[in-house]
């Protein structure tokens, strides 16, 4: 590898590789190895993440959203109710002020929903070129808000927990898609951006393991994350309980897209010991963010590096590998 | 469309079907490879029948040659155009997605006609790179029906296309034992069931199939009896979408672009009448009459074995290479860069 | 060898058709086509039209298979 390419931030296996070769070979905390979605400071976790999604405006929502939205998430399913966030803008020259008043509209409208406080920003502003339009940092501080600072981790999960996903996959992914693209291509596909908190919180005093948002790289990249992140554990889940809405399938069908592996912003998945997964399933169903949850499979016994397996409707298996490269249409 | 408990039944007809001899059935499109992987039909087989991909996969059978020029003009400044597949398919020394890491401009669409647009909106000159098969091969005759109407100055393709039938019948030629195939749903569209009747003289069936997890098991069922049978028919099993005259229309809009000419498939070879060059009235658009090529260099021989997996005479394992040097991610053969590829469906789906 | 997903006609000008499926539309080029007519069903590839679905297989297929012992559903 000499240079960075556009696969290296798919959020797949170059990502991972990249995190793995560089970044942990220079920044060598014990949290940051953790590879978890915020680190854990006492009864706090402290997260943070880059927001350059192209185009600023898409159907269900803007950067400005996507970037208090995302570190809010990653707080939430650390188990930690997000309180501050911060913010940095990196704006090219000549970008539109109307835009930006847009952007910092949606933030204040998202921040005020989800009852997180922007205490600090900044902002620089680079030659017309150099970025795109818009860029946002942020990172966020959050409070352990689970039982016992209960901290949720891929080492707590075991055999016999259920896996539930919060509601159909693959909508932000192609929302952004097409608004990018467009293809001649109309559809009622909205981002699902969305505060997860709200629902998190509903579930606290059940015995969740982990949860995680299925980000870049979809619903595969976060079970082979699982997979290989939990102790001699391996995933099975059911091609049949897999939430996709049919028109995300049906321009997946088009392009040749897998619905596995597309980005998701409001979505989370949810790790529960097997007797509690039932009653979590019901109380996320009781929320508005999760009224189309499903339970899609099971923690198994496995070895070491882990596999996910999918059952499919024909009742044969077949093994889902993390994510590679970047999202390209196909013909054939 | 069709009910799980159609599913089910059909696995376990085709988990029980009774073979009285080992049989090798060929499924000669890439996406057929795709959607058999997917549903994990080949885990349905009964240990007596092998079922190998043939070479309906155009991003695999595009040779080194095709991606080494289409980078030559990157280099020189032209924009690329091209399927998304294609970007990642390694070239002698380098891939289009490398090139345009490097900075060249290098744009992935959906159909030519968008192509047709960014000349139109752009100033530099564009070249598309046409690969696929019959199915695409009218799309893109079309698309250059409508650069001459529009008289676009700037637009140029770099001809890739190529026909299946000679692929197949190259690979009987050879030899190759094949006692049925699973033929191609869309291509078939173009040909229709008439547009099978070389395969006569082999005196091998091949049944037309869909694309589901049903339409493949029933059609894999109808060809593993009529092999069994000894008929050497062809037959539709695909009548919802493919007429058995095909779409005569679709390959009048071929001939009125293309002529058929010599072709090298990768792995596989030089092919003769294999693919589509374009006919003098539409030379303007061949960008190779206006390139001087720079002379080819061969690819040092390695021990990659694309061409006996294409043809089916090996199991992409039994490849030295396979999931060693190389994988999805870092691909050193074709085989391995289309998802479609044999290697790359192997590889992800076990 | 190729990516074509079945959608319903719903405008058709000249060459050009507005084709739909759960609500996701595409404009798409019918010339491949003879007789396309609105609430046609058909293969789009590429941004075309390559085939028309014909509804009387469709149904013989559901059927034939419903012979067979299978349940079949829409």
């Amino acid at each position: 590898m000499a240079k960075i390419e556009l696969a290296h931030g798919g959020g797949g296996r170059q990502t991972q590789e990249l995190i793995s070769r560089f970044f942990h070979h220079y920044l060598d905390d014990p949290e940051i190895r953790k590879l978890d979605d915020g680190a854990v400071i006492g009864d706090q976790v402290f997260s943070t993440d880059s927001y350059v999604v192209k185009p600023l405006f898409f159907p269900g929502g803007d950067i400005g959203k996507l970037a208090v939205c995302g570190t809010a998430n990653d707080l939430a399913v650390m188990g930690a109710e997000p309180q501050f966030l911060s913010l940095g803008f990196i704006i090219e020259a000549g970008f539109d002020v109307a835009d930006l008043g847009r952007i910092l509209c949606s933030i204040r409208a998202a921040a005020r929903r989800i009852g997180v406080r922007i205490v600090t920003g900044d902002t620089k502003v680079v030659e017309k070129g150099k970025a795109d339009g818009l860029f946002i940092n942020s990172s966020g501080i959050g409070r352990i808000r689970f039982p016992g600072g209960n901290r949720l981790g891929m080492d707590r999960m075991s055999e016999g927990d259920r896996i539930i996903v919060s509601g159909p996959l693959g909508c932000h992914g192609i929302a952004v898609w097409l608004a990018r693209n467009e293809f001649r291509l109309q559809s009622r596909v909205v981002s699902d951006v969305a505060p997860l908190w709200p629902l998190i919180r509903s579930l606290l005093d059940f015995p969740i393991t982990f949860m995680r948002d299925p980000t870049r790289g979809g619903l595969a990249q976060v079970l082979n994350e699982m997979a290989s992140g939990g102790r001699h554990i391996g995933i099975e889940i059911d091609e049949r309980q897999i939430p996709v809405s049919a028109a995300v399938r049906t321009v997946c069908d088009m392009l040749g897209f897998d619905p596995l592996v597309l980005a998701n912003e409001g979505r989370v998945v949810v790790v529960v010991a097997d007797a509690a997964a039932e009653a979590v399933l019901q109380t996320m169903r009781r929320h508005p963010l999760g009224r189309q949850a499903r339970l899609i499979g099971r923690i198994v016994r496995g070895h070491p590096g882990g596999r996910v397996a999918l059952r499919t409707t024909l009742g044969t298996e077949r093994i889902i590998m993390p994510p590679v490269g970047e999202l390209l249409p196909r013909i054939c | 469309m069709i009910d799980r408990t159609i599913d089910a039944r059909l696995a376990q007809t085709l988990r029980t079907f009774p073979s009285p001899r080992p049989l090798k059935v060929m499924e000669v499109c890439g996406t057929h490879t795709m959607a058999i992987r997917r549903a994990g039909i080949q885990q349905l087989l009964p240990p007596q029948i092998r079922l190998v991909s043939g070479p309906g996969c155009p991003v695999c059978v595009t040779p080194d040659s095709f991606i080494d020029r289409a980078i030559f003009l990157a280099r020189q400044g032209y924009l690329i155009v091209t399927f998304g597949d294609m970007l990642t398919v390694p070239g002698r020394e380098s891939s289009l997605a490398q090139e345009r890491t490097a900075g060249a401009d290098i744009r992935v669409v959906y159909s030519p006609l968008e192509a047709l647009e960014i000349a139109r909106d752009s100033n530099r000159q564009v070249v598309f790179l046409a690969v696929g098969f019959e199915t695409t091969a009218p799309v893109i005759a079309l698309t250059l029906l409508q650069a001459r109407k529009k008289k676009l100055a700037n637009f140029f393709i770099l001809p890739g296309n190529k026909l299946i039938p000679p692929a197949m019948t190259a690979l009987l030629t050879e030899r190759t034992i094949i006692d049925g195939f699973l033929l191609p749903g869309h291509v078939s569209t173009v040909l229709g069931k008439d547009g099978y009747a070389f395969l006569k003289p082999w005196a091998i069936p091949g049944v037309i199939s869909g694309f589901t997890p049903a339409e493949i098991i029933s059609s894999l069922l109808r060809l593993l009896e009529l092999i069994v049978h000894g008929r050497g028919t062809v037959e539709n099993n695909y009548r919802r979408v493919v007429r058995d005259q095909g779409n005569p229309r679709s390959r009048a809009a071929i001939a009125k672009v293309f002529t058929v000419a010599d072709s090298d498939w990768r792995g596989l070879g030089n092919i003769p009448a294999s693919g589509l060059e374009l006919r003098s009235e539409f030379a303007r658009f061949d960008i190779g009459q206006r390139v001087a090529w720079p002379k080819e260099k061969q690819r040092p021989a390695g021990h990659c074995r694309c061409g006996d997996v294409l043809r089916g005479t090996i199991d992409p394992p039994q490849c030295p290479q396979f999931g060693r040097g190389c994988k999805p991610g870092h691909p050193k053969g074709p085989c391995m860069v289309s998802s479609e590829g044999s290697c790359a469906a192997w590889y992800t789906y076990g | 060898m190729c990516l074509a997903v079945p959608m319903k006609v719903i405008e058709i000008h000249g060459e050009i058709g507005i084709v739909e499926s759960h609500h996701v539309r595409q404009q798409v080029n019918l010339a491949l086509l003879g007789d396309v007519k609105v609430n046609d069903w058909v293969m789009i590839h590429a941004g075309f039209a390559i085939a028309k679905l014909n509804r009387l297989q469709a149904d013989r297929t559901r059927r034939l298979l419903a012979e067979a012992g299978y349940i079949p559903c829409d």
